[in-house]
């Protein structure tokens, strides 16, 4: 009975619809984080959890504001998005490199598929006490599992993308005479494109977790430390308002990977079924 | 293991499946042993202190794990893991889908919870430590809290992505909700839900792993570092060695039971592509 009252209306009432639609997400949306304060909120104030290590949300907000205005908190932001950055980049051109070569080559992918397959399950924060030894406390220490976690996001993405070649395109471009060079440039490249961008997604992701987890457990400097000394002088409200900021590290993170993924492959026809972490 | 099977490497008959076989072994053995042997060779011509040569670390392997640490730190550890993620699994999958079929939950609660994934879980391991307890239940609550994100978020997204017009039909077939959830809403909802259950599984490794080694006095984690704190090198080794096992164990269930759950999509998918 509602199909009948709809269907005129459909063509019309469309972009309206659409509109309402939006609108009605947001604002449910927005209660959804608001009922989440609310519980938060009240969970430590009724005293279902002891206040003294569940600080309140309005504590823990205006804590926030307190470490926004301090130059140490940014400083601790800089050095996690450094070893960050310093990290993706350093798995990203490593995996690139060898998984175009290995992808190429069939006799390569073949013989490195078991050790593949037994080095990408080792956890990378199983190295920890090795870099640990290796580096002492600091940042190549971090580095090393920082990069050992990425390297295997982007390979594994690389190596498919560069086997998934279209079998007509590349006869074609064999039979046009392409030089090698070139059909690496106008073929392979394109093709594994959307790969290599899935696979710097992840990578970006699993950085940041493993940058943060480096600096709590190898004390090195970064946001990951500040949360472990608020922790040992019994700052809870700071713990958590760092929490919160790790969590919107990565959520920013992962917003700008996905625009630079849609940017970048506004040309790419097909919607991949692509694995979203 | 690696010794007595590099003799197989060589094929000597002239049968085709003698030959391919030994091919086949030689491509899967011929790199690790290669890189084994430069590995020992290197070690015994200049000896690093943290890197002991392969047979050390297999020594110390052997008497380091076979024995009584075998049922006091390496089964605890397997059995919180497994417990964490089998509560993990279930637990986004069952929420998932009553979030994935209800609308106005779903879009409740969607922004929350990308926030909590977004979130690295090991910093919530200091938080958990301190709201339960450095104890078991601590190092399971730990897991299933930053291993459920990836479930229930796949679960939501593959629930909701039902192709509409097989609801449409189901219902109109009058298909019992029951008979719907177990031939449409779950099947359909299954590829994704096992994207989630693999990011699920190494998370829920490395929240081991932390969870031990620093909020714990027991476990394969702090049994790695006491042994780099007390520079027991080839032990800490061969620690890194099991851990490893541990991993290509869980990836190896984890692709079993996927080509059981996935027998029917990677059908789909191979048709389409040929």
């Amino acid at each position: 009975m509602t199909a009948t009252a709809d269907a005129p209306t459909t063509v019309a009432g469309a972009p309206r619809a659409r509109q309402h639609r939006t609108m009605r997400k947001l604002v449910l949306g927005v209660a959804g984080i608001l009922g989440f304060l609310a519980t938060w909120q009240l969970l430590p104030t009724l005293g279902i959890v002891n206040p003294a290590y569940f600080p309140t949300a309005t504590e823990t907000i205006l804590q926030l504001f307190v470490l926004f205005g301090d130059l140490e908190f940014w400083r601790n932001v800089g050095r996690t998005l450094t070893s960050w950055a310093l990290g993706l980049l350093i798995s990203t051109v490593l995996a690139v490199v060898l998984g175009t070569i290995i992808g190429l080559v069939p006799f390569l992918r073949r013989a490195t598929h078991t050790t593949v397959e037994f080095l990408r399950p080792i956890p990378s924060v199983a190295l920890i006490p090795l870099a640990i030894l290796m580096f002492g406390y600091q940042l190549q220490a971090a580095l090393l599992i920082i990069v050992y976690a990425g390297f295997w996001q982007v390979f594994i993405q690389v190596l498919y993308g560069v086997a998934d070649v279209d079998a007509v395109a590349r006869d074609t471009a064999r039979s046009f005479g392409l030089s090698r060079g070139s059909r690496i440039v106008n073929l392979v490249f394109p093709t594994a494109l959307p790969y290599l961008m899935t696979g710097l997604r992840l990578a970006a992701t699993v950085a940041l977790i493993l940058a943060i987890t480096a600096e709590m457990f190898i004390s090195i400097p970064g946001l990951g430390r500040a949360i472990m000394l608020a922790r040992e002088s019994g700052q809870w409200t700071t713990v958590y308002a760092l929490v919160i900021v790790t969590g919107m590290l990565g959520l920013l993170v992962n917003l700008i990977f996905r625009a630079i993924e849609r940017r970048s492959l506004s040309w790419h026809q097909s919607v991949r079924g692509e694995e979203v972490l | 293991m690696t010794l007595y099977t590099s003799t197989v490497v060589t094929p000597r008959r002239p049968s085709r499946v003698w030959a391919k076989f030994g091919e086949n072994t030689a491509y899967a053995l011929g790199l690790p042993i290669i890189l084994l042997v430069i590995w020992g060779v290197w070690s015994s011509i200049s000896p690093a202190p943290f890197f002991p040569s392969p047979l050390v670390i297999a020594e110390a392997f052997i008497e380091t794990w076979v024995g009584p640490a075998f049922f006091a730190d390496v089964l605890p550890s397997l059995g919180r893991l497994a417990i964490g993620i089998v509560l993990a699994v279930g637990l986004g999958i069952a929420a998932g889908i009553v979030i994935g079929l209800v609308q106005w939950l779903r879009e409740l609660l969607e922004p929350v919870f990308e926030f909590f994934r977004a979130v690295p879980p090991p910093v919530l391991i200091p938080i958990v430590a301190v709201l339960v307890g450095a104890n078991d239940l601590m190092k399971v609550v730990v897991i299933v809290a930053g291993a459920i994100w990836p479930v229930l978020l796949n679960t939501i997204e593959g629930v909701r992505a039902t192709d509409s017009v097989m609801t449409e039909t189901a219902r109109s077939f009058a298909v019992t909700s029951g008979e719907r959830l177990r031939y449409l809403v779950l099947p359909s909802a299954s590829p994704r839900i096992m994207t989630g259950v693999r990011q699920c599984l190494s998370i829920a490794l490395i929240l081991m792993v932390i969870s031990e080694m620093f909020f714990s006095s027991s476990g394969l984690g702090y049994r790695i570092v006491y042994f780099q704190r007390n520079y027991l090198i080839a032990e800490m080794w061969s620690g890194i060695v099991l851990l490893g096992l541990i991993g290509v164990l869980l990836a190896v269930i984890f692709g079993f039971v996927e080509r059981r759950v996935l027998r029917w999509y990677h059908g789909i998918k191979e048709v389409e592509r040929a």
